[in-house]
């Protein structure tokens, strides 16, 4: 059975491949505009960025409806491709705007910066378009290498370095185990092609080899590496805390989503029925990667640790979907990463903009009176804590309920259920200590510096709207996701 | 329908907080003006509620459906009858005395503080007016934000701990009401092949009794939370002590008949069989929570912690009313619902006039006010002899009627339960003495200034209503009677129904589960 199908390039295929040409030219121009002479304080790279971002967001957004399967299959442009390209395009324009003048006043190398983080984007884009281990495999590395440069980019400060070393070492042991993976199951099954694996898994006896079974479970443990699930999160405080915030607030959002696309993209094309003889791992996974997390997060009084492993409980929330499994598991894992993407970015925007110069203030006490002193920080960050902590009416509180309710449909994941819900009380708790933070101290001593910006402010009006609006309204995001799981290539 | 009525009164007080928080913060002044005349606009335009409402419909009024998540079912519907029209009217009017009441007590960030309150009634319309489940849950949780920066922001000493104990509480027990929801949601799936959230539709559906005990379990837990029963009560006596006098009235006279009013609405009405189950047990909880509350208040040395005391034995009330299950019980648990809010309200609302003027509750720093602030003192006695049940207050036709009910269902339960009415009349009154009667022994006290205009305004209203529900109730039970029929009823037929179909279901119901684990399991 023929699943490849022969290349074709059709003027069409140019603009499939528009985000990837688009973002590898944009990189490549801003180092080469490194040539030429601008002042400290430009915008270049800043705006370069954006237009990168938005040619390649229009580029695929133009095609949308179309489906296509580009170098022999290993590269696809269907509707997953394009949520997670347009996902990631919005991901790295909100990051563009809250690193605009974090990066200046921290003296941060621009032309750099923006050009790694052109090319982690497009390595999350690969990620989530490619049909192929390999290909995978290849988005993965550059999103990571990107991604462990960017970490390191306080190259003055000692966590930062201690920040970049550990996510290297522990990324390049989880890369291992991931291409070994991938090794053994080409063993298994004769292909890496995602499509061709799929196709041999459906019709074969042999779901219990065990080549096959450790082969997808070393593919999975690569992924829950890079969405931070324990027992693979051990980087992700020291990471989160030690890279510049608007890099955490970037990875935080783009790494998670990229991780989950291109592991819904494997179970639901190729692995899925190998999963049924390990679904309970991702079940036990998804219950410890939630409560190791949330529990972990009430002792922080460091914000960006705090919502390091806030966002390792959120990746348990996500696994919960995937646990349960099918296009409605797979859409609701959809919807949530979309929706933790705002208003997860939309915090860390919030503290970018907390303390002057190379100085940062994330400390949970350095918020306190903040909320009267400067309402549209206050409210903003009380709206990201509520709907982080999925409380109504916002996006966070929706994503939970498609969370949990494709997770109640099936009984014997009842216990998970519960188990989330409770751990949603539980994160209620360090969230709400922000809004205390905010609204119930006053500062000792003289109250943090608010460095404002119009880019930073524009981030967080973006994210603001889009927590609200989609906790009001939910349809067109849960049918765009929906849609973004059906029909995959 | 011309005009979307009950979305306007849902909608109206949010747009005025938001407006009110974007006025200028050196309007202070105006700040409080404009949010009395928006909370009193506000009630005015919910009066219909009183003479426009129907009792003897047999189905919501005013009803608005809007698809709100089509792709799940999830509609936008409100509706209103006698039992949360009753309630809605309570609420704006509640909200109104708190506000007018609450003019000299917020010292600092007004704006914010009216805002909120504002934004807090809205929320609670919404709550007592919506038919669907998930829009429900969205009201019922977002109310919580402005009660707990209420309470965080502009009360006493602990009032940190007070908020978030109150806030996770209330998160805990709804969460697995949640829960509950979903598997309601998909056992009307799989059932009728509609996707729907919508309250009356559930009403329709006949679940299978072994169900029902954990579908009711989840939803009583959180209600039972809120009412708030013994023993998971504690975080009453914090919120209440902890909170502005604004908050205290509101979380009194409305937020805890959120409890009970989910209980009448959602969890009997919908899970009847479990009811029959688990309706002594929960009666018990409420007679020990009288009693319990009475004791508790009996010891109390601040006032404010007295009457949060009493509200747990009050509400106790309420749930063993509704657990009676004869017309007498609802209609005197309903009684105690409205009554309990005008008269917890209006002792909140005299603790907060002393305690402007003397920055104190503790009971020893009072007595002998008598002579020096008489009207105060009188507007106390009655709204304590009311509290206690006194014939010809308010207070008293409620709990005659629950004991009546109780007493029809159990004598027991009526016996035990009436050591509540006593033990109630010893610690209001032991109280009232101790503060009200004997000699100035504080020489503060002697300067204290009695009730200015405002506050006179602010109690007018309340007394009346005392003497009024006291005296005439016909006017109330009249409005309430018929809903609360037919939510017994309702509940009853559903009993019946689930009781006749019972072996059928379980039989229908085993393999209809393992069908479900096939298609969910071979994903």
């Amino acid at each position: 059975m023929n699943l490849v199908p022969q290349p074709s390039f059709l003027p069409v295929d140019w603009w499939a491949l528009g985000a990837v040409i688009a973002l590898t030219a944009g990189c490549l121009l801003l180092l080469l505009l490194e040539l030429l002479p601008a002042k400290t304080n430009s915008s270049r790279g800043a705006i370069v960025s954006l237009l990168t971002f938005g040619i390649a967001g229009y580029s695929v957004f133009r095609v949308a409806g179309d489906k296509r399967s580009l170098f022999d299959g290993m590269f696809v442009h269907d509707p997953l491709t394009v949520f997670f390209t347009l996902l990631f395009c919005a991901v790295g324009v909100l990051a563009v705007l809250i690193s605009w003048d974090y990066v200046k006043r921290t003296a941060i190398n621009q032309a750099e910066y923006y050009a790694l983080m052109l090319s982690a984007v497009l390595g999350m884009v690969i990620m989530a378009a490619s049909n192929d281990l390999i290909t995978i495999f290849l988005g993965l590395e550059l999103m990571s290498l990107s991604l462990y440069v960017m970490v390191g980019f306080r190259r003055a400060r000692l966590d930062s370095n201690e920040a970049a070393l550990k996510y290297f070492l522990l990324g390049a042991f989880a890369s291992g185990f991931l291409l070994y993976g991938i090794a053994l199951l080409y063993g298994a099954t004769g292909t890496t092609n995602l499509a061709q694996m799929g196709a041999f898994l459906a019709d074969t006896t042999l779901l219990g080899n065990p080549l096959l079974l450790i082969g997808s479970l070393l593919v999975f443990s690569g992924f829950a590496f890079k969405v931070a699930a324990v027992p693979f999160h051990m980087w992700t405080p020291d990471a989160y805390e030690g890279a510049p915030t608007s890099v955490t607030g970037f990875m935080s959002a783009g790494a998670k989503a990229a991780g989950f696309a291109a592991l819904l993209r494997v179970l639901l094309r190729a692995l899925g029925p190998v999963e049924a003889q390990w679904g309970d791992l991702i079940a036990v996974t998804a219950f410890l990667t939630m409560t190791v997390g949330n529990v972990t997060a009430l002792l922080q009084n460091n914000l960006k640790r705090m919502l390091a492993y806030s966002s390792i409980a959120h990746a348990g929330y996500i696994l919960v979907a995937v646990a349960a499994g099918g296009p409605d598991g797979a859409a609701s894992a959809v919807f949530y990463l979309a929706v933790y993407s705002f208003m997860n970015l939309g915090a860390f925007a919030v503290l970018t903009m907390l303390g002057r110069g190379r100085d940062e203030r994330v400390l949970v006490s350095d918020l306190a009176g903040l909320g009267f002193r400067q309402p549209l920080l206050g409210l903003a960050m009380t709206l990201f804590m509520i709907s982080l902590g999925g409380i109504p009416p916002t996006a966070g509180f929706m994503g939970k309920i498609y969370v949990f309710s494709t997770a109640v449909k099936h009984p014997e994941l009842m216990w998970l259920v519960i188990a989330g819900v409770l751990n949603s009380v539980v994160s209620v708790y360090y969230y709400l200590r922000i809004t205390v933070a905010l609204y119930m101290r006053e500062p000792d001593g003289e109250p943090v510096a608010i460095s404002w910006g119009a880019p930073a402010v524009i981030a967080l009006l973006l994210t603001m709207a889009a927590t609200l609006y989609w906790g009001l309204q939910a349809q067109d995001l849960w049918v765009l996701a929906q849609r973004s799981v059906s029909g995959l290539l | 329908m011309p005009i979307p009525w009950l979305s306007f009164l849902v909608f109206f007080p949010l747009a005025a907080a938001a407006l009110i928080a974007l006025m200028p913060r050196s309007a202070e002044r105006s700040v409080r003006l404009w949010a009395t005349i928006a909370a009193a606009a506000e009630f005015v335009f919910s009066l219909p509620l009183w003479w426009r409402l129907i009792p003897g419909m047999p189905h919501f009024q005013f009803e608005e459906r809007l698809d709100w998540i089509p792709a799940i079912g999830a509609q936008y519907h409100l509706g209103v009858d006698g039992i949360s029209g009753l309630l809605a009217l309570l609420t704006t009017f509640m909200t109104f005395i708190a506000v007018l009441g609450a003019w000299n007590s917020v010292e600092k960030r007004g704006r914010e503080f009216f805002a909120l309150i504002l934004a807090l009634e809205a929320g609670m319309l919404g709550t007592f007016f919506c038919l669907d489940l998930l829009l429900f849950y969205v009201f019922w949780e977002a109310m919580l934000i402005p009660m707990y920066l209420l309470i965080g922001i502009w009360g006493g000493q602990r009032r940190v701990y007070a908020a978030v104990k109150f806030f996770l509480y209330t998160m805990a027990g709804s969460v697995l009401m949640l829960i509950a929801i979903l598997w309601l949601y998909f056992m009307q799936k799989n059932m009728t092949g509609v996707a729907t959230f919508d309250l009356q539709a559930f009403y329709q559906m006949p679940i299978a009794p072994d169900q029902q005990f954990w579908l009711f379990l989840a939803f009583a837990f959180a209600f039972a939370i809120k009412v708030p029963m013994w023993p998971l009560h504690t975080w009453l006596p914090d919120a209440h002590v902890e909170a502005p006098t604004a908050g205290s009235v509101i979380l009194a006279a409305v937020l805890l008949k959120m409890g009970t009013y989910g209980f009448l609405r959602f969890a009997m009405p919908l899970f009847p069989n479990a009811l029959q189950q688990c309706g002594p047990w929960i009666a018990w909880i409420a007679i020990i929570g009288i009693v319990y509350g009475a004791l508790v208040a009996m010891v109390q040395t601040d006032i404010k912690k007295l009457v949060a005391y009493s509200s747990v034995s009050h509400m106790g009330f309420c749930m063993l009313g509704l657990m009676a299950m004869n017309p007498q019980g609802f209609a005197g648990s309903m009684m105690t619902m409205l009554n309990h809010g005008v008269s917890t309200g209006a002792l909140f609302l005299l603790v907060g006039v002393i305690y402007e003027r003397r920055h104190t509750r503790k009971i020893s720093d009072f007595g002998g006010l008598w002579k020096v602030i008489p009207v105060f003192s009188v507007i106390f006695l009655v709204v304590t002899l009311s509290s206690i049940g006194l014939p010809a207050t308010n207070g008293f036709i409620g709990e005659f009627l629950v004991l009546l009910g109780a007493s029809r269902h159990n004598m027991a339960w009526a016996v035990v339960a009436s050591l509540g009415v006593i033990l109630s009349a010893c610690y209001m009154l032991w109280m009232y003495q101790r503060v009200v009667f004997g000699p100035v022994t504080h020489e503060e006290n002697a300067k204290l200034t009695d009730l200015t205009l405002r506050e006179r305004l602010v109690f007018l209203p309340l007394l009346m209503l005392i003497f009024w529900m006291g005296v005439a109730p016909q006017p109330f039970l009249d409005r309430m009677q018929p809903a609360l029929d037919r939510t017994l009823q309702l509940t009853n037929d559903r009993a019946a129904a689930a009781g006749r179909l019972v072996g059928q279901l379980v039989r229908e119901a085993a393999p209809a589960t393992t069908t479900t684990d096939a298609t969910g399991g071979g994903q």
